[in-house]
Parts: C-alpha cells; structure tokens; sequence
C-alpha cells in the first residue's frame, strides 16, 4: 500500500487551486532560523542491494553469541508459529487502524492479548499495550496520581530494585509534571526492599509504592508485606512484573491487599531481542481504576442484530475526545509485538509458560551453582530468586566481561553504574534456551579469564 | 427548549447555582447541557474540603459521545458531593436541577463571577443555537 498516495500531478492541482506557487511555500511560517536546511548526519539514500549489504555486515557484528544477560531483556525459544503468523498481511501493522471497527479481526486479537494480560496479573482490566515496560511505568507513576486524588504530594516511593531504566524514564516523563520519584533502600543481605524502609513513612503523603518482583536483582520481594503496608493506608501499589514468572508465582491482584496497578515488559512472550526494541509494555488494573488508565481499551459487545462484536471502548479518556486532558497523549500500542505476544501466548498456554518458568528458574540456579564454585565468585544476594541471579567477582566486572564477549559469550550485566555499593557485581540470567554445555562452557571461560586477570 | 427555572443562576458555561438557606450554593449542569451531552455513563466528582477558583474545573461529566469539564462558576470550598451520580450518573440526564445536583459550595467572601438570569441564559442558549 503507498502511503503518499498523491501523484506530482495532484500535488500541482492542489497547489493551483490554493493558489500556492510551490510546497515549500506552505511552510513560509517557520522561521527560516530554525529550519535545519540539510541533515548532515544522514547519509545518501542506498538502493535495496546495497542496503541489504550493509545490513548483512551489520549483523555479523553482533555475531551469536551465547547470552546470559538479563536485565529487562530474556532470550527464550520462539515458536516458529509465532512470526509465520504474525507477519501475515492481515496482522503485519504496527498500530490499531484509525478506522478501528473495520477491522474486527484486529479488534479481537487485542480483546484476548488483554484477556490474557488481565488474566496473568490477576486484576479485571488490561489496554491494548504501551511503548515498552519502561514507559509502561512511567504511564503508572502519572496513573496513580489520578488515582489518589487524596495525596496531594505528587511522592512515589519506588524501590531502588526497580529496573534503574525504568525509574530513569519514569522520571524524564513524569518528572516534568510534579512527580517525585522517591527510593526505598533495599536489604544487603537478602536484596529484598525492607519493610523497615517503607514503614519509615508511616504517616507521611505518599501518592503511591512501586515495586518490582522479581526485582532487577531476578530477587523475590516480599510483596505481602509491602503491598498490605501500602493498602492499609490508603496508598495505591504499583507492581512491576515479568510476565512469564506470573505463570508460577502469585500475580500482583493476589499480593496481600492487592495491587492496583500491574506493569512490565512483554518482550518475553515472543518478541526476539534485537538491539533493544521494537519492544512491547503492558498495564492491567482494577476495575474501578479503569477511567484512569491509559491507552486504548477494546471491549466485546452485541451490534445491533445481536451478533457480537469488539468496539474501542471508555474512549473519553483518550487524546482524540479529551485532548490536553487525556489521561496520555504520548501513550502508544505496540499492535505487531502485540499480535506476536498474543499468538506466543495461546501457543503455549498457561502450562506451556509454567514450564518456561520452571526451566529458566532451574537453569539460573545451575548457572550461579556452577560459577559460585569458581575461586573469586560469589552469590550477593541470600533471599530466592527467579531466573537471574547477582554474583560479586574478585576484581572489576567490566574487563572480565570484554573477554568472555571475546570468546563468544555475552556474560552478564554489570552493575557497577548502577549499583556502586555492590562492589563488583554482575547479574547473569539463564533462560530454558541455556544447555547444561552451555553452562559448563561459561563456567570454564569465565575461569579462564579470572585466571589469566589473576596471572596478568 | 429545554427547561430553565427561573429562581436559578446561570453561567454561559451551562451551569446553574441555587442559593440554600444557609448561604450555601448547590451547583448543577444544565437540562441544554445534558441534552447537548446524551446519556450520561459516568461522572467524575471532587473530593469535598476541595478549595475551588473562580473557573476551575472541578468535575468532568462523560457521556457516550463526549467527556466535558464542569467549571466553578465562583470561589469557595466544596462542602458537599452528590455521591449518588457515582453509580447514578442518569440522574442529570433525568432530573439536571435537582437529584443531579454536582456539588455545594461554601463561597469566599466576595466571591461571585459572572452569573445569568433565566431569561439571559435562555437568550444565550438560542444565540448559540444560530
């Protein structure tokens, strides 16, 4: 389909009828200061050969290597069913058609994504997808403001074992609305967010208490705690979650007193890594929230002879009625990743992803088992953990890192940026995609590279 | 044409005010305004104890076409809220002046906008109908 549809033909009879002499002219009222004229970072337009070589040689850069980094982002096994249907041309769109009801089949694959999300989260109601898990939370931040229109401080208490991008996005996008990220210490010993530092606010105005779990450190908070602490005073609970672990572990709805608010990444269910993106956040709530929410919603209804139907629904909160009073304007569904996700899901079924789970929990615990017996690694952390784990090393992570990538091995994430008062500690994460060999390949390379670090 | 008492305030925004004995204000949207809107789905309503300026909006009444805000037509202190339109939002569709009444205000001292008569609201309805 071309999407310039107009020929240099129409372009002149349109021009003509305006009484404009050429398209430039129609942009006379930019200041000719402010027009960049050329862009000199873009390069000459390359034809399809050409391109296709370059990007050849590009990907041969990033090589195969065998990748043991989490972090927000998880390698797993994509059934080939899953992209062979989600690249039909009755799918291949990135977004929901502006004549949404048209095209019903969209309608409904996005009604059972949000059937499953809500159903995965254990909370009634899911939109339609955000941008990314990041954007997801920032989403949420403004989302609970709306909410607790008793708290006029504008204070989210996020803990610092949030995904340390999230809370970086979340305050670039709310941050210039009033909100004040607030972080909550985490437990040396366990990595868990201690109910001491959440129970150090009693009394205080706090808008809303974010969590993650499993945590950026792949650590199971202690949700019951936190979350009950949060709603016996009133305070809305945003919870941050992988949505694969959901198919084992107690959903957000189910946290002591309940969360109000489930966000995360979807890239798991589907969606290969690839250079961090096109990637696909989601965002379930309860129903009594749901006016607040962002995004699109489709709902299932009867039309007028009674069959039933998928219409957009609870549209009044979106820009396109509410304008600057929307609950975002800068919200938007990812419909392909969406559409990947979906198909994933119903491939695997809820056991289907227990059993992913399960596999990726066991391979991490193997992996930290096999590089703890190591001389010079050790687990930071004592509290259980779902599929990554941090490991302290003897000496900075970062050169170590650099050889294993010699060897073909994307070792971990460092987190000594983040995280400084952890030492030299390294989060690594084993999906089911990891074999046995694989594991032993890493444990003997990483060897090899504290030994020759120890030697040079 | 729809219905405008005429012991009633009104501002060109479509509200209207009565005084209660107790100089208190209730405040409402219209019978033009909920015909204008349609039926009703959901009303979003302040907390009371809320201070409110001259203008602000303070409630958004959403129908299955459109969400509008609902401005303060004066400067005060929100004493009361009608809860029932949380669940009952027909009922400014069905009875706009009085069981869909939105909230009552406890004026500031010198407060009072811009307010209408009847007959100068009903003037207005049929200028805007033009």
């Amino acid at each position: 389909m071309a999407f310039i549809p107009h020929t240099p033909e129409d372009v002149a009879q349109m021009l003509a009828t305006i009484g404009v002499a050429s398209l430039e002219q129609l942009f006379d009222e930019i200041p000719a200061g402010l027009a960049i004229g050329s862009l000199s970072g873009v390069p000459e337009a390359l034809n399809e050969m050409q391109i296709g070589r370059l990007m050849g040689e590009r990907a041969q850069l990033d090589g195969r290597a065998l990748c043991f980094i989490g972090a927000g982002a998880y390698e797993h096994h994509i059934p080939a069913a899953v992209w062979a249907i989600a690249t039909r041309g009755e799918y291949y769109s990135a977004y929901t058609p502006y004549q949404a009801e048209a095209s019903q089949g969209t309608l409904q694959t996005i009604y059972e994504f949000q059937t499953m999300i809500a159903s995965l989260a254990g909370l009634a109601v899911a939109n339609a997808s955000l941008y990314d898990g990041a954007s997801a939370f920032a989403e949420s931040c403004l989302m609970a403001v709306r909410m607790n229109r008793k708290s006029r401080s504008k204070r989210i208490l996020a803990a610092r074992s949030v995904h340390p991008h999230y809370r970086r996005v979340a305050r670039a996008t709310a941050g210039h609305q009033g909100l004040k990220l607030e972080e909550l210490a985490y437990d040396a010993r366990s990595g868990r967010t201690s109910l001491a530092a959440l129970a150090a606010h009693d009394g205080e105005d706090i808008t809303a208490v974010a969590i993650q779990h499993p945590n950026f450190f792949g650590v199971l908070e202690d949700v019951d705690a936190l979350a009950s602490w949060a709603r016996a005073r009133g305070i809305p609970v945003i919870g941050i979650v992988n949505p694969t672990s959901l198919a084992l572990i107690k959903p957000p709805g189910e946290w002591a007193g309940g969360a109000d608010i489930a966000v995360g990444e979807g890239q798991p269910l589907g969606v290969p890594l690839a250079s961090g993106g096109p990637y696909f956040g989601f965002m379930a709530t309860r129903m009594e929230h749901v006016r607040q929410m962002p995004g699109r919603i489709v709902g299932r209804t009867l039309d007028a002879q009674g069959h039933p139907g998928f219409t957009l629904t609870l549209q009044a909160r979106e820009q396109h009625i509410r304008r600057g009073k929307a609950t975002s304007n800068i919200c938007t569904n990812q419909g392909l990743a969406v559409t990947a996700a979906t198909i994933y899901m119903s491939l695997m079924g809820p056991r289907g992803l227990a059993r992913v789970a399960a596999a990726c929990h066991a391979r991490t615990h193997e992996l930290a088992a096999a590089l703890t017996r190591l001389n010079g690694v050790s687990a930071v952390f004592d509290a259980p953990y779902f599929h990554e784990c941090v490991l302290r090393l003897d000496r900075p992570v970062a050169p170590v890192l650099a050889a294993l990538a010699s060897r073909g091995i994307q070792g971990g994430f460092d987190l000594a940026a983040e995280y400084p008062e952890l030492g030299h500690a390294l989060s690594v994460c084993a999906t089911e995609t990891k074999t046995a060999a694989d594991i032993e390949r890493y444990a003997a390379a990483l060897a090899d590279a504290l030994r020759a670090a120890r030697a040079a | 044409m729809s219905h405008i008492p005429s012991d009633l305030k009104y501002t060109k925004t479509h509200e209207w005010l009565r005084q209660l004995p107790d100089g208190q204000l209730e405040v409402g949207i219209t019978d033009h305004a909920q015909e204008q809107l349609g039926d009703l789905v959901f009303v979003e309503v302040p907390e009371a104890g809320r201070t409110l300026a001259v203008g602000e909006a303070y409630a958004v009444v959403e129908s299955v076409k459109a969400a509008s805000d609902v401005y303060s037509p004066l400067a005060g202190v929100i004493t009361a809220v009608n809860g029932a339109l949380k669940d009952s939002p027909e009922l400014i569709n069905q009875d706009p002046f009085g069981q869909g009444w939105l909230v009552r205000i406890k004026p500031a001292s010198g407060a009072a906008g811009e307010l209408m008569s009847a007959d100068d609201y009903a003037r207005l309805i049929v200028a805007e109908g033009e």
